[in-house]
């Protein structure tokens, strides 16, 4: 049997307008435009999108679950990028 | 993705009391996360015999498109069947998430190596079968799966979310076709009891053997992959039944089933673990026909797969251009 292997590709679907396309799952195919139609066919049966992007999933760079404490460790330490972190006098309105 | 066993390190002991530390927690294992090589291994055979499940299950349903006796049940269950190839592809891109490939899945099943449920080894004989499955079997699975939706692996869980939330009209569908039949004439109605009496037994030995005799029940319910025990789950099943029966006007086929004031559960007669097994040996009634006939729609589909791949080669240049153009105007306005 020939190789079938065609690449993975990674969808995102936009479930309306106003919202950010999230992901969806994955699913093989053979170019982009397949992969199209079978996320339609697979990810939006019962009207979840109005809006579907495809990415080869070589496409996608992650950062490594292995450094993720030193990798996102700078927006630990900064509370006061937090509005909870200013103390405000009882009363004062609308900040 | 390594999955070979090498001696342990400090490395591996530190990953490890990460691992133990995040399912405690009731955290997800996701797919680059370091996890136990036998985690990852139950997961796959776990994920693909369930994946395996889906789209088998799809032929005894097929049987009847051509029957349906009306163009809205012929929609319905046309709908169904599709939805069934949608959940075997949710779970073979989850298994696939664990470093195996989709052929390798596809070919452990069509060479028997990986199993898929034993339910669908049964016959659909009558049009009250679609209904059946769709009440008992599907109803079945709802209940095993709905637990799977907190699993302790992340795509597995999700892929649970996504099936569970299509399988409610599955089973609807199932009930509304046998009412139908049950309160139709009384030929239709012997007929739709006749299914239940058949898919009744099979249906409870969807949860698996008793839990004293489950062979992986224990380390899987350490791992959060099984949140409740096989009877625990047979026992809920039974007691949404019964009543489910009663609204139906069809009975159930067990002498012995009754009300507990006691447990507050019901009572069941015993399962015939017997032809579980023969079943799961490749001895039911439609082991062959099923294996035989994925694999001839895996060869008869080949040329397509091939065309498809031929036609990708021959315009890769210009569909990518094309559509990375469309991609990043839209990329644009997000
Ligand atoms: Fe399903
Ligand atoms: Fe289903």
């Amino acid at each position: 049997m020939t190789n079938t292997d065609w690449p993975l590709w990674e969808v995102f679907v936009r479930s309306r307008r106003g919202l950010s396309h999230t992901h969806a799952g994955s699913l093989h195919a053979p170019d982009a435009e397949f992969a199209l139609r079978n996320a339609r066919d697979l990810y939006t049966r019962r009207g979840e999108g109005v809006s579907i992007w495809v990415v080869p999933s070589s496409a996608v760079t992650a950062s490594s679950p292995d450094e993720k404490d030193p990798f996102f460790e700078p927006s630990a330490d900064k509370p006061y990028r937090h509005p909870t972190f200013y103390e405000i006098p009882e009363g004062v309105q609308h900040l | 993705m390594a999955t070979a066993t090498a001696p342990r390190t400090a490395d591996d002991e530190a990953y490890q009391r990460t691992f133990d530390a995040a399912v405690a927690a009731d955290e997800r294992i996701e797919p680059r996360d370091w996890m136990p090589d036998a985690y990852r291994a139950t997961l796959v055979r776990q994920i693909a015999q369930h994946a395996h499940s889906e789209i088998i299950g799809m032929q005894p349903e097929a049987n009847w498109i051509t029957r349906a006796p009306s163009l809205r049940r012929k929609a319905i269950l046309m709908a169904k069947v599709q939805d069934e190839a949608g959940h075997g592809l949710y779970l073979y891109s989850a298994a696939e998430t664990l470093g195996v490939g989709r052929d390798e899945l596809l070919d452990k099943l069509h060479s028997g190596r990986q199993k898929y449920s034993s339910i669908f080894n049964y016959p659909t004989l009558t049009w009250a079968d679609v209904g059946a499955i769709g009440w008992l079997v599907d109803g079945a699975a709802i209940t095993n799966q709905v637990p799977l939706c907190r699993c302790s692996y992340g795509p597995y869980a999700r892929a649970m979310v996504r099936v569970c939330k299509e399988e409610s009209f599955h089973q609807r569908q199932g009930y509304e076709l046998l009412l139908a039949l049950s309160r139709g004439t009384p030929g239709q109605h012997a007929m739709a009891q006749d299914a239940v009496d058949r898919w009744w037994w099979p249906s409870l030995m969807m949860f698996g053997p008793p839990d004293d005799e489950s062979a992986h029940s224990a380390q899987s319910t350490a791992w959060k992959i099984k949140r409740h025990s096989n009877d625990e789950l047979r026992q809920r099943f039974v007691d949404i039944c019964v009543p489910q029966a009663k609204s139906l006007g069809l009975t159930l086929p067990d002498p012995d089933l009754r009300w507990n004031e006691e447990r507050g559960h019901h009572d069941f007669g015993p399962i015939d673990w017997t032809e579980f097994k023969e079943v799961i040996k490749g001895n039911g009634p439609c082991n062959e026909e099923r294996i035989t006939q994925r694999r001839r729609a895996h060869d008869e589909g080949a040329w397509v797969r091939e065309a498809a791949a031929a036609h990708a080669a021959k315009h890769s240049g210009t569909a990518a251009a094309h559509t990375g153009g469309r991609t990043e105007k839209e990329v644009g306005q997000a």
